[in-house]
């Protein structure tokens, strides 16, 4: 049984309301953090080794000490809660079942940070969870967690909640922060980095859901003791959102120490395929991060067990390895079509694309053309070789990771799958009403029967 | 996974060049030349000129905030700087990079960089018309030029073009939208120079587009220039449209006495005969907008639109600079008009062909969409005449 930190308490009744999440132990790290200093709190991030949680996986406390402090102007804390990674579905999770954790980590970090008006800009689409927040942060006011004068701390702190307009992109940083600002959600071009030049023209950082609600037990129970959990540089606990052909698709939250293999057949987590099928791939951590056939998922190509964790998911770089990505796993059996399945993310990327710089725009509806047409049969070898050189044209050459994340999956496929995209060219009938099955990229676990 | 983390070195870079205060020296395709801080990678390009100069589609030196987006000046930047000469990771957009001391910069030295630049090309000429005979950005288009040198002769492209209908936003210029490579300079143009803008992008993706907002036309005074800035043929000038070709007008540098506030009064006429064909803003060896005692040299649309008689200018000569091979290949300097009459040259006869085919064929005719057209013109037509 792995240690939960932040679903720990998420299932107790009635802990979306104040009262019993703080008979709970609630804001007791608020209480704790108030008496230190800020520059102490950002030290003890550090020291936990917390990574960003929203894909990129960079060092937290390292990100907020790159924060400018310049005189005269304020710094923000911006919460991304703009999930609309395929298959990530984690923060929903967490804040809709325990907003207060978030709200907690908010007030935190803020402190820490010296952000007297933070923002949560949370997916439009999620407007019930937007109701959970205002709720929550009212309550949070009402007893003197937010406002002015925070228990007497002499800290203020005002949180809002700003809803998207459905637009993917909006999750990229920089696009985040031009859309709160109220302009159309284009990327920016970096640097200026928003730890510089962020909201407003001011000094912001920018979290996921996840890491913000994180620093609640960092401060709780030491940095170093967050640092014991887990192996390497994954330190702590990771959400995971497992989807597609398991058991038991659901939110679940690993200490990051268990392999893959474990994740998918343990009953603890998604209790193995259905139907006695067999794994043929999966994407370890959301849409944009390379699929993985089920042999070079469960052992990295050194023949060692896989992990879940950022490191052993990475094992190999994109030749033979993944990403942990945002955590979003989704799992595909031997009745799945990978080109269908490519061709499905790439029409996801086509339309999410903001249409500022040329190779994204222009690409992303162009491999999404060519999928299609293999899909229906009507491809040429020819088109294979062409996805390839589309897709390396896009991946780097854009302003923002969009591109990059539009071209890997696409990328992964044909270097994984190759043999099936030609099955499809060269069996332009059979392909409509068949699928071409596991071949080599066998289940080698023995499945029961 | 769309929440990239910070570079730290990109970072740690950017506020380091903050602090630097003297020149720096940037070398570009093994030329090294000395800079003020805070220079991007494209303007120092720029200086040293020639053919280690990126080409830039949406970067526009008098506009703020502009750049960026097409992805055609991206360079790689080989050693970051002197203190740190670890080089980028990634090719950079030269057009937004500022420079570091001891910086060095690869550009058509780089293998990358062409094969990076070629895939641009493609991409931006995917869902481009390529309708240049009957295009009047045509002899002066951005486009045309980087499609030239970058491009390859086919298309690995099969499927249908994306189009749009043409959309007239207000008395003087025409939307072409089909035409547009989204470079965002019309925007700006529209933000910084004028009152209030109200036209912008709408949509996203392969399906964004240039538009006004609902049923509004595009009408201030310095609204014209959106068509000087604009690299492709989807802004053109009303007044100018199906007149002629560029390459057959004749380029003079102008000035008149304008009173419309902002606007600086010099201009390029472009002439056939003695007849002023259209107005344009005075451009530089880059395409852009001149730049007087250091402000961009935007005209209004008095000047653009509704001066084209020459009396009301003051010539000053011929247009030395364009980077156009089209405009550039026509030697108006030593250009002399005929003095003989075509009947005096022919022995008193009358030429047969020299006649005026405009008024027989409906291609030639402005106003008739060649859609409209059922055949093209035949010898039968000309016989009346």
């Amino acid at each position: 049984m792995g240690r939960k930190l932040l679903l720990e308490k998420a299932h107790i009744e009635g802990i979306r309301h104040y009262d019993v999440y703080r008979k709970e132990g609630g804001y007791s790290s608020v209480e704790k953090a108030l008496k230190m200093k800020p520059e102490e709190i950002v030290e003890e991030v550090k020291k936990s080794g917390l990574r960003g949680r929203g894909g990129a996986g960079f060092p937290t406390g390292m990100k907020w000490s790159f924060l400018a402090k310049p005189e005269g102007l304020p710094r923000y804390v911006v919460c991304n809660a703009d999930e609309s990674e395929p298959g990530t579905f984690k923060d929903r999770y967490l804040m809709e079942f325990i907003p207060h954790l978030l709200i907690e980590g908010m007030i935190v970090s803020s402190y820490a940070l010296g952000s007297n008006n933070s923002y949560i800009y949370i997916r439009g689409e999620y407007d019930w969870i937007t109701d959970i927040l205002e709720e929550a942060i009212k309550e949070a006011h009402q007893n003197g967690w937010l406002g002015k004068n925070i228990h007497g701390s002499g800290f203020d702190c005002n949180i809002y909640v700003q809803r998207g307009a459905g637009a993917y992109i909006c999750g990229e940083e920089t696009a985040l922060l031009e859309s709160l600002e109220g302009k159309r959600g284009n990327p920016r071009i970096k640097p200026p980095f928003p730890a510089v030049k962020g909201l407003w023209g001011c000094p912001t950082v920018v979290n996921n859901v996840e890491t913000l609600a994180a620093v609640v037990p960092i401060i709780n129970n030491g940095g170093e003791a967050y640092a014991q959990i887990g192996v390497g540089k994954s330190t702590g606990t990771k959400l995971i959102s497992a989807c597609g052909n398991i058991n038991k698709p659901g939110v679940y939250e690993i200490d990051m120490t268990i392999s893959v293999e474990e994740f998918i057949y343990s009953e603890e987590y998604c209790g193995g395929i259905p139907n006695g099928k067999k794994l043929k791939a999966c994407i370890p951590g959301g849409s944009s991060v390379p699929i993985l056939p089920a042999n070079l998922l469960l052992t990295t190509a050194k023949g060692e067990k896989r992990l879940m964790n950022y490191e052993s998911l990475s094992d190999g770089g994109f030749a033979t390895g993944s990403m942990m990505g945002s955590g979003g796993f989704i799992v595909l059996d031997e009745d799945q079509c990978i080109v269908r399945h490519t061709y499905t993310l790439a029409r996801f990327y086509r339309h999410e694309s903001c249409g500022q710089c040329s190779p994204c725009r222009e690409g992303t509806g162009w491999m999404e053309k060519i999928l299609l047409n293999i899909e229906k049969g009507k491809g040429k070898m020819s088109d294979i070789d062409l996805l390839w050189d589309i897709q390396r044209k896009i991946e780097g050459n854009t302003i923002c990771p969009l591109g990059d994340a539009a071209a890997w999956p696409v990328a992964a496929a044909i270097r994984h799958f190759r043999d099936e995209f030609e099955w499809h060219v060269n069996n332009p009938e059979k392909c409509l009403t068949e699928n071409y099955g596991l071949k080599h990229y066998a289940d080698p676990i023995h499945v029961p029967a | 996974m769309l929440h990239c983390g910070l570079c730290v070195k990109e970072c740690l870079e950017y506020l380091r060049m903050e602090e630097e205060i003297k020149t720096i020296k940037v070398t570009i395709d093994n030329i090294t030349i000395d800079v003020a801080p805070g220079t991007t990678i494209l303007n120092a390009a720029r200086q040293i000129g020639g053919d280690v100069t990126p080409p830039a589609m949406c970067y526009y030196s008098k506009l703020d905030g502009s750049g960026g987006k097409c992805r055609t000046c991206l360079v790689e930047v080989a050693a970051g700087s002197a203190a740190d000469p670890r080089p980028m990771p990634k090719l950079v957009a030269s057009c937004r990079t500022g420079v570091m001391d001891g910086m060095v910069v690869k550009n058509i030295t780089s293998e990358k960089v062409t094969d990076a630049r070629n895939g641009v090309v493609e991409f931006l000429l995917l869902n481009h018309p390529l309708d240049c005979p009957i295009c009047d950005q045509a002899g002066e288009c951005h486009l045309q030029d980087l499609g030239y040198e970058h491009g390859k002769e086919g298309t690995r492209y099969q499927f249908a073009r994306r189009t749009f209908k043409k959309e007239d936003i207000g008395p003087y210029i025409q939307l072409h939208m089909t035409r547009c490579i989204l470079c965002y300079r019309c925007t700006y143009v529209a933000d910084q120079i004028t009152q209030k803008r109200v036209h912008g992008v709408i949509d996203r993706g392969d399906h964004a587009a240039i538009s006004t907002y609902i049923s509004k036309a595009i009408d201030n005074d310095f609204s014209g220039n959106m068509i000087d800035v604009c690299p492709v043929g989807a802004l053109t000038d009303k007044t100018f449209r199906f007149k002629n070709r560029v390459w057959f007008t004749k380029p003079v540098d102008a000035h008149r006495n304008c009173t419309t506030p902002g606007c600086c009064g010099k201009a390029t006429l472009w002439l056939r005969g003695e007849e002023v064909f259209r107005v344009t803003a005075r451009k530089d060896q880059w395409g852009e907008v001149q730049s007087f005692d250091g402000k961009p040299g935007w005209i209004c649309n008095t000047c653009r639109f509704e001066t084209k008689k020459t009396e009301s200018w003051t010539v000053e000569g011929i247009t030395t600079i364009s980077r156009h091979s089209v405009i550039g290949l026509n030697k108006y300097k030593t250009l002399e008009m005929p003095k003989e009459t075509v009947k005096a040259v022919m022995k008193g006869t009358d030429p047969k062909l020299l006649m005026d085919i405009h008024s027989v064929s409906g291609v030639n005719k402005p106003d008739t969409h060649l859609s409209e057209l059922d055949r093209a013109a035949k010898s039968d037509d000309f016989k009346n005449n």
